[in-house]
This record gives C-alpha cells, structure tokens and sequence, in this order.
C-alpha cells in the first residue's frame, strides 16, 4: 500500500491509462490516477499532456485532491498557458470560499501560475485576500505580492499592492509582519532605488514588538531588515540592542547569527566608554561558540563568519582558541577553516597551546590539510616574536620526519621566517640544505635557491648547489627560473672570483634561451647593471629587504567593513562584496559601518548605491535594428561606416580606467596564505617583476583621454556656459564636529571650470587662520587648482565666502558612491575631514555634443547589458524646452524625432575622462497630464549611468 | 528564497525534485556532483557550491543529499536550518528518513515540502501544526482511506498556526497527564598522549515528553542555574522570566520537543569520566607492531561507565590486527583499517584491556601518523556538569500530573590522540 508503485510503470500506453482513470466517475480511482501523476512529476516524466484531464479534476470537495491538482498546475501552468486559463474560474470562486485554508490555498497556488494571463484576474481575489479577516489570509497573501511582482512588477505598483503590503508592517498579527517584511525586501532586492522599507523609529518598534513573537523564520526576516536601519543616536541603538539580545538564545542557528549582525553593526555606533557596551562584547562570544557544536554544514558557514568577526574585533573571542581546535573527524572545509581562526586569535598568552596543536596536525593523514598545519606555525613565528624560536624548532623536527610534502612546506614557510627575522636563524641553513634532493615542488625549490643565494656567503658550496639547480634549468617553472637567476647573480656579487662562468652562463640561458619576457627582461637588466656599474649592482641586488609583515591576509578594511553588514549571507561565506558575485546583484546596496557619529551625515550615506534600475519597466528602445534603421533614415546623410571606429577605441582605454586596473585594488579575495604574500621571493633581488595589478595609467590617463575628446569632436559646438543648473549650499561639516568651523558648499561649472562654492562661518570664540585644503584621490580625479583663498583671518560669527576652482588631473581612485569627494580642511586649530558629493554634471564637458553617426555607431557598440533605465516624472515641460535645459548643463541634444505623439530626444554628455554617455529620452506630447519621461541611458562604464540620470532630474525640474 | 530542492541517493542519482519558483533544470546538479567526485570523502563536500546562475547549498543526512538550490541573496543558515527541518520533519512522519521511505511516500512528500515553503518562504515547519495539515500515515490509516475514500489531508485550519503559541494546538486531551524531562549531556573532549585535557566541553539538552490536558503552563527551576550561561532555548520559553529569576517559565509543545540546549564551555573545569593508557608502536624495519589499550574509570562520582565502544582508524600500512580482549568484542576491517572495540562496562575491579600486535603489510614503511581512538560511553543518573533539577510546577490546570526527570552522560566527540 505504499506510493512507491508510481515509480515502477513507464511502460508505453501509460499516458493513457491514466487518462481514462482521471475520467473515471469513482472519486477514488480518480485520486489514485492523480497522485500517479503526482508521482512521475516528481521524478521529472514528462505528464503534461493530461493537463486538461487533471485541471477537470479541480471541482472538487475533497481538500486532498483539490491540492495534488494545484501542485501539478504550478508545475505545468507555464507550458500550457491557455488551458490554465480554464483553471482561473475555480481559483476565484475559492478564493471566496468560507474556509479560511481554501482561500489562503487558492491565492496561493494562483500566485505560483507563472502565466501573465492568469495574473489579471490574480489581482481582484488578491486584493481582496490581503484585507481578509484571517490572518492566515492575510500572511499568505503577503508573499503573493511579492510572487506576482517577480511575474510583472508594473502590475502590482500599479494596482497599490505596494503600499498595502507596507500597511501590513503595522498588522496587529507578528506573522503578518514577518512576511509582509519577507515580501517587501524580496521586492526591494530587484528594486533598489525605491524607499519600499521605509525605516522610521515607529516601523522599528513595530518590527521589534512583532519579533518576540513571531515564528523563527519570521525573526530571520525581521533581523535582516533591522540591520539596514539607521539609529538616530546611541541611545536608540542601544535600546535596539537591547531588545534584539534575547534572540541570541534562539535554537535557530540562522536567527543566531542575524542577531549578532545587527549587534555588530549597532555596537559601532555605541560609545566605547559605556558599560553596555562592555556588557554586549561578552554576550557576543557563547551564542558564537555554541555554533561550533552544531552540525559541520553550519559550522562551516559559523567559521566563515567568525573568521570575519574575529578581524573586526578580536576581543570577542580571544579566550575561546580551545573550541577552535580541530577534531579528527571534522570534514576537512571545517578544519581548514579552524585552523585559520586559530591563527588569527594566537597570541603571547596562548602560543604553546597552539604551536602544540598545529604540531599534532602536521602528523595527519589530510594532505591538505597537513600542509595547511606546516604554514600556520610559519604565520605563528612571523605574528607572534616570543615564539619564533620555538616555531623554527618545531618545524625543523617536522623536516626530520621526512615526509616529503612537510618537508616543502617548511622550507617554504621558514624562507619567511628568515625575511621577518634576519640574522637570527640561519644556523638551520645546513639542516635545509640536506633536502635539497627531495623538493620537486616549485614553490619548495624557489624558497630553497631563494636561501641558498640570500646567504650564499655562508654556506660553502653554494656554487655548487646553484649549478645542480642550472642543469635542468629549462624544464623548470618561471618561478624557479627567475629565483635561480637572481640567487646566482647575488652569488657572483659576494663571492665575484670563483662564479664568473656561473652567471655568464645563468646570463645566456635566461636571455638567449628562454622565450619568456620576463625572465628575459630581468636577465637583461642584471647583465647591463653588472656590465656598467657593479658596485650599483651590488646596491640594488643586494639592497636591504624591508621586513615582511605579520598579518599578510586581512580583509581590506572597507570590505570587511561591508562584510560585516551582511554577516550571515552568501557573501560573508565567500568574503565578497554581494555585488561582485551575486545574480541580479543590480539590486544590491553597498553597506558600510557606520561609526559612531553625532548627526548629520550618517543618515543618508548608505542609501546611495551602485545600482541599476530595475528591468521591469517596457523597454523604451523597441529593438536595436528598428531605431537605428529610422534614426539613419531621418538623418539623410548617407552612412558612412568609417568614422566611428575610433572613438570605441578610445572609449575602452577610457573604461579600462574606472573599471578594471581599480577594481583589482578594491580588494580581490586574498586567500593565499601569508607567507606568500609577504615574503615571495621573485621580490628578493630588488629587481622583481612589477606587480602588474598597479594601473599604470591612473594619474595622466583623464587628462589624455580629454585630449583625445578634444581632438575627436567634430561638431565644436560649444555649450552655452551660463544656465546651468547650481545647487543650494548644503552643510558640509557641522561646526560641532569641527571646533566651531562650519563648512557649506556646492558646484558650479563655470566656463568649463569646476567651481567648489565654500562658506567658511566661524562659530567658535577665537580667530581661525591658515586654511587650506585638500582632497583625497576620488573617481574623477579632481583637485584643488589653486590654493584655498582665505586671505583675511576669519572672526567669531564671521562667514566668508570662496570659490575653489578645480582641476580633473588629481589621482584618480573609485569611491563607493562613485560621486563621493572626501575632503580635509586644515586651520591654525587642527585638521578636519568630512566627504561631499558632487552633482555628477560637473564633469560634463562642453564639447560633449556627439557627431550623428558616431552616436549610432557608439549606440550600436555599447553591449544592450549596459542600457539602463529610468522614469523622470512630474516633469512639465516640451522636448524643446528640456532640451533647452539640459545644454545648459552640457548634455546635447544630437538628434530629435516624433513618433505617435512621443518626442524622442537623443542625447550625448562627455565626461572630463573621456567616457561618453549617450541617452534616449521619451516625451509624450499629446496628453498634456502625463507628465513622465522616460530615459534610457547606455554607457560602457555603467556604473555612471544611475548617476547621470540624477543630473538629468535634477536639471529637469529646476 | 529558496528555489527549489534535490534529493540525490548514495549513488548519485537524483531521485526526488520540487520547485517552489520557476522549474530550475536538473543539469545545476551538475556542480554538485563534480563536487562529490572530487571530495575524498561523502561528509567532505563542501556545503555550499557556487554555480553560475546558482547557488547549491547541501546537507548530507543518512546517506541522502539534501540540495537546495538558491538564486538571489539568501542566508545560508537559513537553508540549512530548513533542510534540517525538512529532514526531521520525514523522520517524524515515516519513522526513518531513506530513500525507500521517501518513495513509498512520495505523495505525503509531496504535499508537506508544499506545505513548509510557499514562493520559498517558509509555510508551516512546526511538527504540530504539520500533523494538524497533513495527517501521517500509518497502516491503519491507509486501510481506512482506501475503504472509506476519505484522505490524508486535515480540512481544518490549524489551531495553532496564528495563535500566541503556534506551537501548542488546543483541545488536547490525556487520561493520563505524564511530563517527562531527560537531561542529557554529551563531553566533546580532545585527550593528548600523556593523558592530559587539551579541550573539553560538554554540549546538554533537556529533552521534554509533555502529555498534558489543556493549556498547561509550567516552570522549572535548578538547584545551580548558574551552570548554564549559554543556553538555547526552544521558542515557548518565556525569555524574560529566565533573565531576571533563572526559572524556565513555559507552555509546552504537546509531545516530544526539545526544551534547550545548552553549552558548558572549557574554560570550566570539565570531569573526565574514563582514562586510556595505550602502547601503539612501530618498529622501523619489523613488520609487526605492538599494540596496548587499557581503560580505566575517573572522576565517575561513583556511577557505571555502560556501553563503552572504542574505535580507532589505524594507519594506511596495517595489514591485520590480531589481538585478545580481556572483555567485549573487537573487529578489525582490512579494507578501511578501522578497529573497533566493544567493551560494555567498565568494571572498575578488573579494568578491561585489549592487547596483542598488528602486522603491517610488507614492504611498508613504518607509519607516520599516530591514530586517534574514538571513545564512546554512557552513564546513567549522572549529568557530569552537576546541573540539577530543583522542582518543576504547574499552573494553569487543575488536575496532578505524573512527573518524571532523568540524567544520562554520554560521550560526543571523545578522542584520545595517541
């Protein structure tokens, strides 16, 4: 009497047998024959051909049989649009069914029909159900939202599904509150510019209130939605702590590991001093711990983020390095994970712990593993000085064993030792030097021929052991080559008499034999310096190493800032921002910690992220072909296919730019271990390969991609430089933050000239004098042109005035908005920072106006990716006007054209860097009460084009 | 939210799939099972595997994987939790959680991973309110549908889904009215060579089987709850009421449930129950090996150490073990080189002892790793942290409820290098 029956037929004619059952007039052979269908849908046969059959099954009392028939619509809806259509009658007459479980069923399953036909007549029993009496309704009709804005978003902010799914954050009923939570920040997700979780004091009580009571999955949603709310003061994020400790003691290791992230996140902005603060710090480390005795999965992802926990504040775990030690039976992605904590808390106070341990792990049998073991007490000697002596001891027992792969890996590790500690340890050199033979790891024979050649004056026949390396040199790995090249030219600069045929010959083979540029770039540059001037060559081979540093692999601190905020997600898993790896991560907002700050400036910084618009809007570019077939046509002109071709050219060196080179020094995941990074012997000489991650072009490169624009713009319409648009002056830095120093501003572009409008007000009681002024590197490169002119000494209550103007040929770095200029203004009283953004207009340039084919062409090049987005609305205004509007700040109009009752304006703006942004924007003319435009922006930097689009708004409605 | 989730057997076939959102081809397995064939063993792949589109989060429960398949941003925890739930959840409906019980009820499989997510949120994952939807099967049961055609399926809403206390239906009913709680603490401990602790801690729950009438409402409170400064406790407890009085204040879940749990860290002194003295060595050149284990009781206050089995992964290079216990049975499997040794009790008299040589495997070399014996044990009426039960009341109702607490230390992960 068991289901597994269903399994067995596959036999042909099954379809059929099954049709006739599901047409039988007995109930029972008809649920029978369902379920079979049930059955083979599971295991992935294809049933869809009885679609019909089934769905006439649907009428039917029997509360089983009505849900095994909604379980297979769900699945097969999708493929057979107009026969679930049949279905739709049925789902609204049960939607007004007196059981509460039959309405909540129906909305449910109607929101799993993926089908957009369906989803019409969706919206009438789905209004009707989120105000249903029933809170099981009600909560189920929640997430219905959010299903049906993942089918078509347009529909439900049109029909005010949005704004009656936040009037459930105030529902008397704390499930409600969670899925009406659940629902908004899935739809957010995909939404980022929109304020759909409108965070205030009272909604958060409200989701406090609600998280006593709500079911684990509930508090889940709720304390991930608190985590991205911004406390006033430190008295609220007090009180929010406070409230949200409880759940620390949840059985529920995903409702643990919320909890400790909106704490880590408030605790930032709690007063070190205060005794809560100490109070929160301890209650932090059991509910961590007890996560290490759960199953090894959520171990896993525990250690993960622990492992970022324990950077940011290693004072929360220093005393628990004992639970941290690895079981031999762990799975090996916990142990290796383990063993990485327990490098980051060793310290004076537990090292004869650890190094024991990690002694007792180089024995194992997990290679791995093993080798994992041999680095960490390298990374133990470099971080810990007491306990070098004793690390060095321990791995040199370990070389005694004589397992071949421990062996490398001390030599490896030890080769670090010798950099951090110089002088010291070279006693072991012979010991080394005994397993020679037996290293046939690159890595192992590079750190070695490092050692042999960095004390070559010590060891008697390092000639000898150089020229055994020599003989094979061709079948050896770049690393080895460049090692052994660099090691012999240091042994002829100590030893020149007897080695002179050794570094000819080392000379030759790397310049003449190889084909590698590198080797042979270095070859050559040793021969000249020894040829030309040895006693330079003796200064530069032989320089004085900087000493290595002790902790190689930390998170780079704005990561592990933003790591933080999303403690618990994939990303602090993977130690990735979510942008960089997430699907649809046009979604994702960039977090950071926000310090311990009075007022002002906190409030609004997270909210301003990278991010695209969402793609639910009807695209306003129909098809690529179409338009660029009517825009030729409109034009005239005969097309001509050549000009474009060098300007995408340019436009990628420009991109390159912003993207690539910098992005790299954002911070890649740095999971090499430590030893690596520091002491990599290709660095020994002096002379070692530049890293290649270092943008070479970052200083020069805006302004030649200005020349270049220059140089390239055909048209040589000028702008109108009046007219463009200046924002009021907005505080800047609150005089209470800057010892009575307020500081207001804005930008202007003035002929072509970047203006910062400051006004400086004294509200202290002495005199300020001696300013000036300074920026950090940002995106553009702007810079101060000319020194800060406060001529006069600025008295108690008095404002000046200035007007700094700015140069786009500073550094260039990307900011986290992209707008963001972090400033620092210094006066006879001390030095203050504060950041600012700037209208991005700014850089627009003047000679921004794009020939016409070189619009198509470039409009044609760009990737359809880069196309974003945007609606502009409650604007009153006619194309001519707007486009009247927008020249005055720079933004062109290349080309305007009417269709049905649309104007259609195309338009280009060049950014002081060279990058082009072109745009299409949608007037509708005819009906004098739509007020909305639409705007579609295509750039190949499109981490711009939100930007942009701000500016177009911005200059529009003033 | 969650997607959608695989089932995969032993051999790698994927023999169940349910999608909550859009149907996600089953070809995603793909990275999971590049990820199985690379690990060296089934516990080690790693539980969360990116793929292009996806992300595959899994779990391994009696040889099935569990694979969730996730596509936005979605706590990791979260979808483990909710596998595990998932698991307990078969459990609880078909006694086991195997790749047969799950076929033979498949439908019942079915409608409750319907039941537990919608859209991927999750539904109703509660046992009570689970039970209340959709009814177990059991054979009496089967036999009355099939004569009656009446189903599996509860027409009721249930009662406990919105109330305060979702976890407790109304309308329970008991002849006898029984609450039984068992304290059970498990050591976790890492013994170096020589004998000494390098860690210990001990992981206790309190197990609860309340059988109660009505809306009962009770406490329980400890002679020593200082004990416990890391505690995890089941949703019904009243959080407040422990912060400020150290008393467990609380309505049950009717039936089995877990009450808390609880974690009594190194830094305290923990009691360690047995000792081992072993002789296990190697003689460079010789084939052979000597092979010494003695066990011992220690710090017992006094009570039985039962049910003792010691296990030992030998070296790759051993070929065969042959020794004689002084008591209990051991085996020695060649293939995976695992030793095990069951003891039974200790009798602190005459301390059992296993003794005799292993051969090595010609031509191998001496062994480099030293093996790790694995110790399991049980001691009945004792829990080794010293927590004790002080008094549990009940209000609320009126009638007298038989009342019972039991003690039980086991060993966890007790390893003892060698």
């Amino acid at each position: 009497m068991t289901d597994s029956k269903y399994f067995t037929t596959t036999k042909k004619g099954e379809i059929f047998e099954l049709k006739a059952e599901l047409n039988s007039d007995k109930k029972e052979k008809k649920k029978e024959a369902v379920k079979k269908v049930i059955a083979s849908m599971t295991v992935g046969k294809d049933v869809s051909a009885l679609f019909p059959d089934v769905v006439n099954c649907m009428q039917t009392d029997n509360l089983e049989l009505k849900k095994l028939v909604y379980l297979y619509l769900m699945n097969y809806a999708k493929s057979q649009p107009d026969m679930a259509i049949m279905a739709v009658n049925t789902f609204v007459k049960d939607c007004e069914d007196p059981n509460p479980l039959i309405r909540a069923l129906a909305v449910r399953t109607m929101g799993c029909i993926r089908v957009d036909k369906i989803t019409e007549y969706l919206c009438e029993p789905l209004r009707k159900c989120l105000k249903d009496e029933d809170p099981y309704v009600r909560k189920t009709a929640a997430v219905c939202v959010a299903k049906l804005h993942d089918i078509n978003a347009q529909l439900v902010e049109d029909q005010g599904f949005l704004d009656t799914l936040k009037d459930l954050i105030s529902d008397s009923n704390p499930m409600v509150v969670a899925n009406a939570v659940a629902a908004l920040s899935e739809i957010a997700e995909s939404h980022p510019n929109s304020n759909l979780l409108d965070l205030n004091p009272q909604t958060i009580n409200k989701l406090l209130t609600a998280l006593n009571e709500c079911t684990e999955w509930g508090q889940i949603f709720i304390l991930d939605c608190l985590a991205n709310y911004m406390p006033r003061d430190d008295r609220e994020s007090q009180s929010i702590c406070e409230r949200v400790t409880p759940r620390l003691s949840h059985a529920n290791s995903a409702v643990v590991l919320s909890a400790v992230k909106v704490l880590m996140k408030f605790m930032e902005m709690l007063p070190k001093d205060l005794d809560y603060y100490g109070t929160l710090l301890k209650k932090l480390a059991p509910p961590l711990v007890t996560l290490l005795s759960a199953e090894p999965e959520l171990q896993y992802v525990a250690l993960r983020n622990i492992n970022l926990i324990v950077q940011k504040r290693p004072e929360i775990l220093k005393h628990e390095m004992k639970v941290f030690f690895v079981k031999y039976n762990d799975p090996i992605y916990v142990k290796l994970e383990k063993l990485d904590i327990m490098i980051r808390l060793a310290s004076q106070a537990n090292i004869a712990q650890v190094l024991a341990e990690l002694k007792e792990y180089a024995t194992e049998v997990d290679v791995d593993f093993v080798r994992k073991a041999v680095r960490a007490i390298g990374r133990c000697a470099i971080k810990v000085e007491q306990s070098a002596e004793r690390c060095v001891s321990t791995l040199l027992d370990l070389i005694q064993t004589k397992v071949n792969y421990v062996v490398q890996e001390a030599i490896v590790v030890i080769k670090d030792i010798f950099r951090k500690y110089p002088n010291k340890y070279e006693s072991v050199i012979a010991t080394l030097c005994e397993n020679l033979d037996s290293l046939d790891e690159p890595e192992a024979r590079a750190a070695m021929i490092w050692i042999v050649g960095e004390y070559a004056e010590r060891i008697d026949n390092a000639d000898e052991l150089l020229e055994s390396f020599l003989e094979g040199f061709h079948d050896e790995s770049t690393q080895v080559q460049l090692q052994l090249l660099t090691a012999i030219v240091k042994l002829f600069l100590k030893k020149p008499t007897e080695t002179q045929e050794l570094v000819q010959q080392v000379l030759s083979l790397a310049t003449q034999d190889s084909d590698n540029p590198d080797l042979r770039d270095r070859g050559y540059i040793y021969w000249r310096l020894l040829s030309t001037d040895p006693v330079a060559a003796k200064e530069v081979v032989l320089a004085e190493k900087p000493l290595i540093s002790e902790e190689t692999d930390l998170i780079e601190p704005t990561l592990l800032e933003e790591l933080i905020c999303h403690i618990g997600t994939l990303a602090s898993v993977y130690h990735k921002p979510p942008s960089a790896f997430v699907e649809g991560s046009r979604g994702v907002q960039h977090k950071k910690l926000t310090a311990r700050a009075g007022s002002g400036e906190s409030a609004e910084s997270p909210d301003v992220g990278l991010s695209g618009p969402s793609e639910a809007p009807p695209a306003v570019i129909p098809s690529q072909g179409d338009l660029l077939g009517d825009l030729l046509n409109l034009d005239l002109a005969p097309p001509t296919a050549t000009v474009p071709s060098v300007q995408p050219s340019m436009q990628m060196g420009a991109m390159d730019l912003l993207g690539g080179g910098l992005d790299s020094l954002m911070g890649d995941e740095s999971d090499t271990l430590g030893g690596d990074i520091g002491g990599s012997p290709s660095m020994g000489g002096g002379l070692g390969v530049a890293p290649a991650a270092m943008p070479a072009a970052l200083g020069g490169a805006p302004a030649v991609g200005g020349g270049l624009g220059d140089l390239f713009d055909l048209s040589g319409g000028v702008g109108m430089p009046t007219g463009s648009y200046v924002a009021p002056k907005t505080v800047w830095l609150p005089a209470m933050k800057a010892k009575g120093l307020e500081i207001s501003g804005t930008f202007a572009r003035r002929g072509g000239i970047i203006q910062m409008d400051l006004s400086l007000t004294n509200k202290a009681m002495s005199v300020m004098t001696d300013f000036a002024i300074q920026f950090n590197r940002n995106s553009f490169g702007l810079a101060p042109a000319g020194p800060l002119q406060v001529l006069t000494p600025l008295s108690p209550n008095q404002t000046i005035d200035v007007s700094l103007p700015l140069s786009t040929s500073g550094p260039v770095m990307k900011m986290e908005p992209l707008n963001n200029l972090q400033v620092a203004v210094k006066n006879n009283i001390d030095v203050f920072y504060f950041s600012c953004q700037y209208p991005i207009s700014m850089i627009f340039v003047e000679d921004g106006k794009m020939e016409r084919q070189v619009f198509l062409a470039t409009w044609k090049d760009i990737p359809n990716d880069n196309e974003a987005l945007f609606q502009i609305k409650d604007i009153h205004l006619n194309s001519d006007a707007a486009s009247n509007k927008l020249q005055g700040s720079n933004i062109f109009t290349i080309a305007k054209r009417t269709v049905e009752g649309q104007d259609m304006l195309y338009l280009s703006v060049k950014l002081t860097n060279g990058i082009w942004v072109l745009a299409e924007m949608r007037i509708q003319t005819g009906n004098p009460n739509y007020t909305e435009m639409e705007l579609s922006i295509k750039c190949r930097a499109p981490e711009v084009s939100p930007f942009v689009f701000q500016c177009y708004e911005l200059v529009l409605k003033n | 939210m969650i997607h959608s989730l695989f089932l995969v057997n032993a051999s790698g076939d994927i023999f169940l799939e349910k999608h909550w959102k859009s149907v996600v081809s089953r070809s995603v397995c793909d990275y999971f099972f590049e990820a199985l064939e690379r690990a060296t063993e089934p516990e080690n792949v790693p539980p969360v595997i990116p793929t292009p589109h996806h992300f595959l989060i899994n779990v391994l429960r009696h040889r099935i994987y569990f694979v969730a398949v996730i596509q936005s941003e979605v706590p990791p925890l979260f979808v483990i939790e909710f596998l595990h739930r998932v698991v307990d959840t078969f459990q609880d409906y078909f006694g086991v959680c195997t790749e047969a019980a799950i076929k033979d009820n498949v439908v019942v499989v079915y409608e409750l991973l319907e039941e537990m997510l919608d859209n991927g949120f999750p539904l109703a994952t509660e046992s009570n309110i689970l039970k209340e939807l959709i009814k177990p099967p059991t054979i009496l049961r089967t036999v009355v549908n099939t004569i009656t055609g009446s189903t599996n399926v509860g027409e009721q809403l249930p009662t406990g889904q919105l109330s305060v206390v979702p976890w407790r239906r109304t309308g329970v009913k008991y002849t006898n009215n029984e609450a039984y709680f068992d304290v059970v603490e498990e050591i976790d401990a890492i013994i170096d060579k020589s004998g000494s602790t390098i860690t210990a801690e001990i992981q206790g729950v309190i197990d609860a089987c309340v059988k109660l009438t009505g809306m009962p409402d009770l406490t329980l409170s400890f002679m020593n709850p200082r004990l416990l400064d890391d505690v995890s406790f089941h949703p019904c407890v009243r959080f407040k009421r422990w912060e400020a009085e150290r008393i467990l204040s609380f309505i049950p879940p009717d039936g089995n449930f877990r009450l808390l749990s609880y974690h009594v860290s190194s830094q305290n002194l923990v009691a360690i129950p047995v000792y081992v003295k072993h002789n296990i060595s190697f003689r460079e050149g010789s084939s052979q090996g000597r092979f010494e284990l003695t066990l011992g009781p220690k710090q017992t206050m006094g009570k039985a150490v039962e049910s003792v089995l010691v296990s030992s992964q030998l070296p790759r290079g051993v070929l065969n073990a042959s020794l004689s216990p002084s008591q209990g049975t051991y085996t020695f499997d060649p293939v995976t080189k695992l030793l095990s040794w069951d003891v039974g009790k200790i009798n602190p008299q005459k301390l059992p002892s296993l003794k005799g040589s292993v051969s090595l495997q010609t031509g191998a070399s001496k062994p480099d790793e030293n093996p790790t014996i694995n110790i399991q044990f049980k001691i009945q009426q004792l829990a080794i942290s010293g927590l004790k039960v002080n008094r549990l009341d009940m209000y609320g109702e009126k009638y007298k409820p038989f009342k019972g607490i039991k003690y039980m230390t086991k060993a966890g992960k007790f390893q003892v290098r060698t």
